[in-house]
């Protein structure tokens, strides 16, 4: 094609993007990395390199230890659910049935409210004398501590990522579901199959791609949740709900303990960076490519 | 026999929808319920009653006045507005050559985008808080420096860059050169070509951007000082500490706080729920 701008040009357009990426993507991440080697603890204002001892420090901290597997054990409880439960629900919506769209709407519902909002609306479910409790009690079981006892803390939070995360995962599954070829259900249907082999033989070999790219998204929002602990425990009690985001801000503006912050999220971003590239390599490489 | 059991079936389905629906809306119902129940009825009793025996609107009033949550609303649809406004433009102004245009370093630049899909937020918040006081945009020096603040770290992202690029990738190239023909410079190619071209993705770049913006807890409650700059989360983050015991008007104040998103959502429902939103996945 023939053309039909200056050499400067697409530089410009790219102008103001780049400034703000620049500003907030590449140098805090860099600033990140060189932070990690410093030490700010003894005096905020005059930090000491002390190459890798934050990473030492962290990796002797028992309460470091008990923030990864906390965040690991967020991980694996609340992925399953978030690729399973939305799954079904899409395919339950996705039939020529009145009142879909009442039903969709109701449950992204979740989705748009602010989470802070939804935690607190859990909060109030989880109180001690709360509507929870209550069930419990019907079903002749002790009232738990939901969110005050070290045992239940984290799975109560969990609970409030699953709950919110399921309308949207199953929009996913819904627009990926609309392409699959009408003709092979059908085609299900002449021989005879009940429904549920009709999604196992049909749907699901054709949702294998989306149900990867639902994996790798819920693992790395799995990996940032911070507003459900922050408004619900605190971390707490005990460290007990604490995962890694919530740690870092708690080290970086509470303790101002920036060296120590900075080499936790070093840990972070590889860990995210890590599942990142095997999301885009796997799973999201069409659209990003040149 | 089969129509039996196609009606059992879509009974089933039914039922378990209503109750996936029931489940996605109960914590909200509860707050609801609880809002509405006046001061003389215990919301501690067991049994617990779903539907107040006399229900009141004291609580609304009461945090109402307490809660500036006009002024709340209204740092939200700053924050958000601004937010959206400069996504859009930059993301597109960023995304044209990324489409269209041969130059030098593209594939750097290209995948230097892709990298910071990649870079959660959460990983380099100290840096960008530190980077942003060191720019003085902090509400301490004063409110449009606290907005600016608040904006302008999420002016742009790459999933915005890369949503739009698809959309101009989209469109034959003959249109550019006609309007070329028609002289047009490059700007305007853009602007009055282009743009008008890629309507529909812009409103889905808006859409998910205000949601996103609208709900941010964790920025705005690193960076502000002052609550005369809170925007809604944090302003109900807030009534936790304010009202520590009174369930009432906590309630109440969350349930006033939704009512703006609830109404966008209602609004803009069919970009939320018909599936429009292809490719509209952020991580």
């Amino acid at each position: 094609m023939y053309k039909y701008y200056k050499k400067y040009v697409p530089y410009l357009f790219l102008l103001p993007a780049a400034v703000i990426l620049l500003l907030f993507f590449f140098i805090p991440f860099f600033e990140t990395i060189v932070l990690s080697f410093f030490d700010y603890n003894s005096n905020i204002y005059h930090p000491q390199f002390v190459s890798l001892a934050n990473y030492i420090e962290l990796l002797k901290s028992p309460v470091f230890y008990k923030v990864l597997w906390n965040t690991f054990l967020y991980l694996i409880v609340a992925v399953p659910f978030l690729v399973v439960f939305p799954l079904i629900i899409a395919i339950m919506i996705n039939q020529k049935i009145k009142g879909i769209t009442l039903y969709k709407i109701l449950i992204y519902l979740p989705v748009i409210v602010s989470i802070v909002v939804a935690a607190i609306a859990f909060k109030w479910l989880y109180a001690q004398q709360g509507i929870l409790n209550y069930a419990m009690d019907i079903l002749h079981l002790p009232a738990i501590g939901w969110l005050t006892d070290p045992r239940f803390s984290l799975y109560s939070v969990i609970l409030v990522t699953i709950w919110k995360g399921i309308g949207y995962y199953m929009m996913i599954y819904l627009s990926a579901l609309m392409s699959v070829p009408k003709d092979l259900y059908e085609a299900c249907e002449v021989d005879g199959a009940n429904p549920i082999v009709k999604h196992l033989t049909v749907t699901l070999p054709h949702l294998m791609p989306t149900i990867g790219l639902v994996t790798m998204v819920s693992s790395i929002s799995a990996m940032k949740v911070f507003v459900e602990i922050y408004v619900m425990t605190k971390g707490g009690p005990l460290d007990a709900s604490k995962t890694i985001v919530y740690y870092i801000y708690e080290r970086a503006f509470e303790n101002l303990d920036l060296g120590i912050a900075s080499a936790a999220s070093v840990i972070l971003l590889v860990i995210v960076l890590v599942m990142s590239v095997l999301n885009f390599t796997l799973f999201e490489n069409k659209q990003y490519r040149l | 026999m089969r129509n039996f059991k196609t009606c059992s079936r879509g009974f089933f389905i039914h039922l378990s929808l209503i109750a996936v629906s029931l489940l996605s809306i109960f914590p909200f119902l509860w707050l609801l319920s609880t809002a509405l129940k006046g001061a003389d009825e215990n919301i501690f009793q067991y049994p617990p009653v779903f539907f107040p025996e006399s229900p009141t609107l004291a609580n609304f009033k009461g945090v109402w006045n307490q809660i500036p949550f006009m002024l709340y609303f209204l740092n939200s649809m700053i924050v958000a507005g601004f937010t959206v406004v400069l996504n859009l433009i930059l993301s597109s102004l960023a995304a044209y050559p990324l489409a269209r245009m041969e130059f030098k370093g593209k594939k750097t630049i290209f995948y230097a985008t892709l990298a910071t899909i990649m870079i959660p937020f959460q990983a380099i918040m100290l840096p960008v808080y530190l980077i942003v006081l060191k720019l003085n945009m902090v509400d301490s020096v004063n409110s449009v420096m606290g907005y600016i603040g608040l904006i302008l770290p999420f002016a742009v992202n790459a999933f915005g860059i890369f949503l739009m690029r698809q959309a101009f990738l989209a469109i034959p190239k003959e249109m550019e050169e006609a309007a070329f023909v028609d002289g047009c410079n490059v700007f305007q190619i853009w602007w009055k070509i282009l743009l008008p071209m890629v309507k529909p993705t812009l409103a889905v770049l808006a859409i998910f951007t205000f949601i996103g913006s609208w709900g941010e807890f964790l920025w705005p409650s690193i960076v502000l000082t002052k609550k005369a700059l809170y925007t809604l989360p944090v302003g109900v983050n807030d009534l936790q500490g304010m009202f520590s015991a009174n369930w009432r008007y906590i309630a109440a104040g969350s349930i006033i706080s939704t009512i703006p998103i609830l109404v966008f959502f209602i609004a803009m429902q069919r970009y939320f729920i018909s599936g429009e939103n292809d490719g509209a996945v952020k991580g």
